[in-house]
């Protein structure tokens, strides 16, 4: 095998990872919080891709066509309706049985989840949807020969970047700003925090915003990359992103995001020098690997358990 | 596995959805038409639902069988072979359906026709090729499409004497017809005396397959043939143009939906894609006038809608003929006489085949339509 081909399932690997990562946030935040696990995550995410589409049309509609700015425009719109999607989310399905049994919002998660897509397949139809092209061509590097180089798309560096960005912006707002310090100290001990005088119930709104967005920017950038989507996309990258979180350590925020990129490489360097068929188990089987010998993930903390 | 958790809610939500049916008109003749009216493959569930409707419409028009009128009744499988399943036992147990027009995908028709089969219906499949509908013995199972063995071998010639193609990757969904069109196109290579450099199966439903076009490019692969349906298709050519690959790509009657250009991101991408599908049936004498009928009401009727409308055909006339509804009268008829329908006259063999499939290629255009390779 050659440099370039390993390189090249490098790019591609870093670029799908990079998406799961911003899925993952989005698990890994909610159960850091809350301890569940918001199953109706990945159809926040396809939410977001149908979002993408509607914007990118709005605004072609209305005149508006230098990419920069669409792109810019169309993120910032889809976080936001994206962002009420996970606010409502949280306050109808999982406020009112905050202090049920752990198994109550779980079932309510997977509900959820059902209604969302099928509100989209009523709404918009089952059928897959698509949208022009909106970043053409790629860079080339290390040309030198028929099959010797190593393709990136614009929108794959898009995807890379705007990854990295989010994921600094999120690391920033969590530990150096006031709300991300009330996030903490409700992750450490809810009562405790409430009973210091945060308002836990928006602090926990804030996180579902907050994982929404991220998700948002997955999905548009993933419409962005790959012109296509239908209702039920967010199901095989949920379960992906979930997998990520897990596997970095669910409730780590660093841990999500390394664990969408390791998920993302060993999927396509397995798909590239093994065989395709077996990439899943191949992913699984390392989840597995690692929670034997780090049940807590890679980044993960030991459950202590409260008394 | 959680898949399975999420999947059995939603069809116990549909059956309770669907539980709430028509009450039996007197003199009325129920015939099942079941495919995937919703999903990822809803696009082939409204053809087949056009084809039959509008098959039924012009049948009870003329008076009906024998002054009894078709009605027709929705089954939707979402192309999940456990809900086509229980949508088989519904039509059969619930609505008591004298016949089915279905299933789509061959992975849910295999399962079903067992059911119909069981329970003496008379069972006929407009799309589904893959030959195990009807090599199980299974008296009462029809299909009016061809099979795989014989679309393989008709996309293996293509590709190797047309296309010249002399590396050719073999790719499929790890789905019953893509798979089994995958097999029969590895077969014929071999025929021909070719060996595939690579036969691998992509993951239904995901979208980024950039790792295996990477690998497309490391094996020096000069075409590629994918057995599977548009949702994966269209992706999969849209990674392969955008890593420079410029290579063509032959499919199956899988992508025969315009549908197809959308999950590709747009007809610049589709250039250099073929399909086998069934000599154009919208270009058979027989059918003009209902070709132009379709139109005037604004539909295409591309793809299995046409199909889907002969397969209702079929069903009646072998239902006037023997003045009968059981399956094994009506089987045994239709394998001993040809009909006329809008696709021109049809002739079953003792399995249930045509006796005559007529696979060409067609080829995808840089204007997102597909024409005939002459």
């Amino acid at each position: 095998m050659d440099g370039y081909i390993l390189a090249q399932q490098l790019v591609n690997g870093l670029v799908l990872g990079s998406v799961y990562g911003l899925i993952a946030v989005g698990y890994t935040m909610v159960y850091g919080i809350i301890g569940m696990i918001n199953f109706a995550h990945g159809d926040v995410y396809m939410i977001a891709a149908y979002l993408t589409a509607i914007f990118l049309a709005s605004l072609t509609a209305l005149g508006i066509h230098s990419p920069p700015v669409v792109i810019l425009l169309v993120l910032a719109l889809t976080m936001i309706v994206t962002a009420l999607y996970g606010w409502s989310v949280e306050r109808i399905a999982y406020r009112p049985l905050r202090s049920a049994n752990r198994l109550a919002p779980l079932i309510s998660a997977i509900g959820m989840s059902l209604i969302l897509q099928n509100y989209v397949r009523l709404s918009q139809g089952a059928r897959t949807q698509g949208t022009p092209t909106l970043l053409d061509g790629g860079l080339r590097l290390f040309e030198s020969g028929p099959e010797q180089f190593v393709q990136i798309s614009y929108a794959q560096m898009l995807i890379v970047v705007t990854a990295v960005i989010g994921m600094a912006l999120l690391w920033y707002l969590i530990h150096g700003t006031a709300i991300g310090r009330a996030c903490r100290a409700v992750q450490q001990d809810r009562i405790m925090a409430a009973l210091l005088g945060v308002d836990t119930d928006r602090v926990i709104s804030t996180v579902f915003v907050l994982g929404a967005g991220m998700a948002a920017v997955a999905g548009s950038l993933v419409t962005f990359n790959y012109g296509s989507f239908d209702f039920f996309i967010g199901f095989v990258t949920g379960i992906k992103a979930f997998t990520a979180a897990v596997l970095g350590g669910i409730g780590s925020l660093p841990g999500a995001m390394l664990g969408g990129v390791i998920l993302g490489l060993s999927e396509s360097i397995f798909s590239g020098f093994v065989n395709t068929d077996y990439k899943d188990v191949f992913a699984f089987s390392l989840l597995v690997g690692v929670l034997i010998f780090r049940p807590s993930g890679l980044l993960g903390r030991p459950e202590v358990e409260k008394v | 596995m959680l898949g399975t958790h999420w999947r059995v809610p939603a069809w116990v939500a549909t059956l309770l959805l669907t539980l709430g049916s028509t009450p039996v008109e007197a003199g009325s003749i129920k015939i099942g038409v079941a495919g995937p009216l919703s999903g990822p493959q809803a696009a082939f569930g409204e053809q087949f639902w056009r084809g039959a409707e509008q098959a039924a419409k012009d049948i009870n028009a003329k008076g009906g069988i024998h002054g009894e009128m078709i009605e027709l009744v929705k089954g939707d499988d979402s192309c999940e072979p456990k809900q086509a399943v229980a949508v088989a036992n519904r039509l059969v147990d619930f609505e008591h359906v004298a016949a089915v027009v279905g299933h789509f995908c061959s992975s849910s028709t295999i399962p079903a026709f067992e059911v119909y089969a069981e329970a003496g219906i008379l069972s006929m499949t407009p799309a589904s090729t893959n030959p195990m509908v009807t090599e199980r013995g299974l008296p009462t199972v029809f299909r009016t499409c061809g099979r795989d063995d014989q679309q393989g071998v008709v996309g293996a010639e293509y590709l190797v004497k047309q296309l010249k193609a002399k590396s050719i990757a073999v790719l499929h969904d790890k789905d019953t017809y893509g798979q089994g069109l995958a097999d029969a196109m590895k077969a014929h290579l071999a025929k021909l005396g070719l060996k595939e450099v690579l036969y691998e199966g992509l993951t239904r439903g995901e979208k980024d397959f950039n790792a295996l076009v990477t690998k497309l490019r490391s094996v020096k692969a000069d075409a590629v043939y994918f057995g599977g349906l548009h949702s994966e298709a269209g992706p999969l050519v849209r990674q392969m143009r955008e890593q420079g690959l410029t290579i063509p790509l032959v499919s199956g009657d899988g992508i025969m939906s315009e549908t197809f250009v959308t999950s590709a991101g747009g007809p610049k991408f589709v250039e250099g894609v073929y399909m086998t599908f069934g000599a154009d049936p919208r270009k058979i004498p027989a059918g003009k006038e209902l070709v132009g009928t379709f139109r005037k009401a604004g539909y295409e009727p591309e793809g299995y809608t046409l199909y889907s409308y002969a397969t209702l055909q079929s069903i009646a006339s072998a239902m006037s003929a023997t003045k009968s509804l059981e399956g094994a009268k009506l089987a045994e008829w239709l394998k001993s006489h040809p009909v006329e329908t809008v696709m021109g006259t049809k002739a079953w063999n003792a399995k249930g085949d045509l006796k005559v499939s007529d696979y060409v290629i067609y080829r995808w255009t840089p204007d997102g339509k597909y024409e005939e390779v002459q």
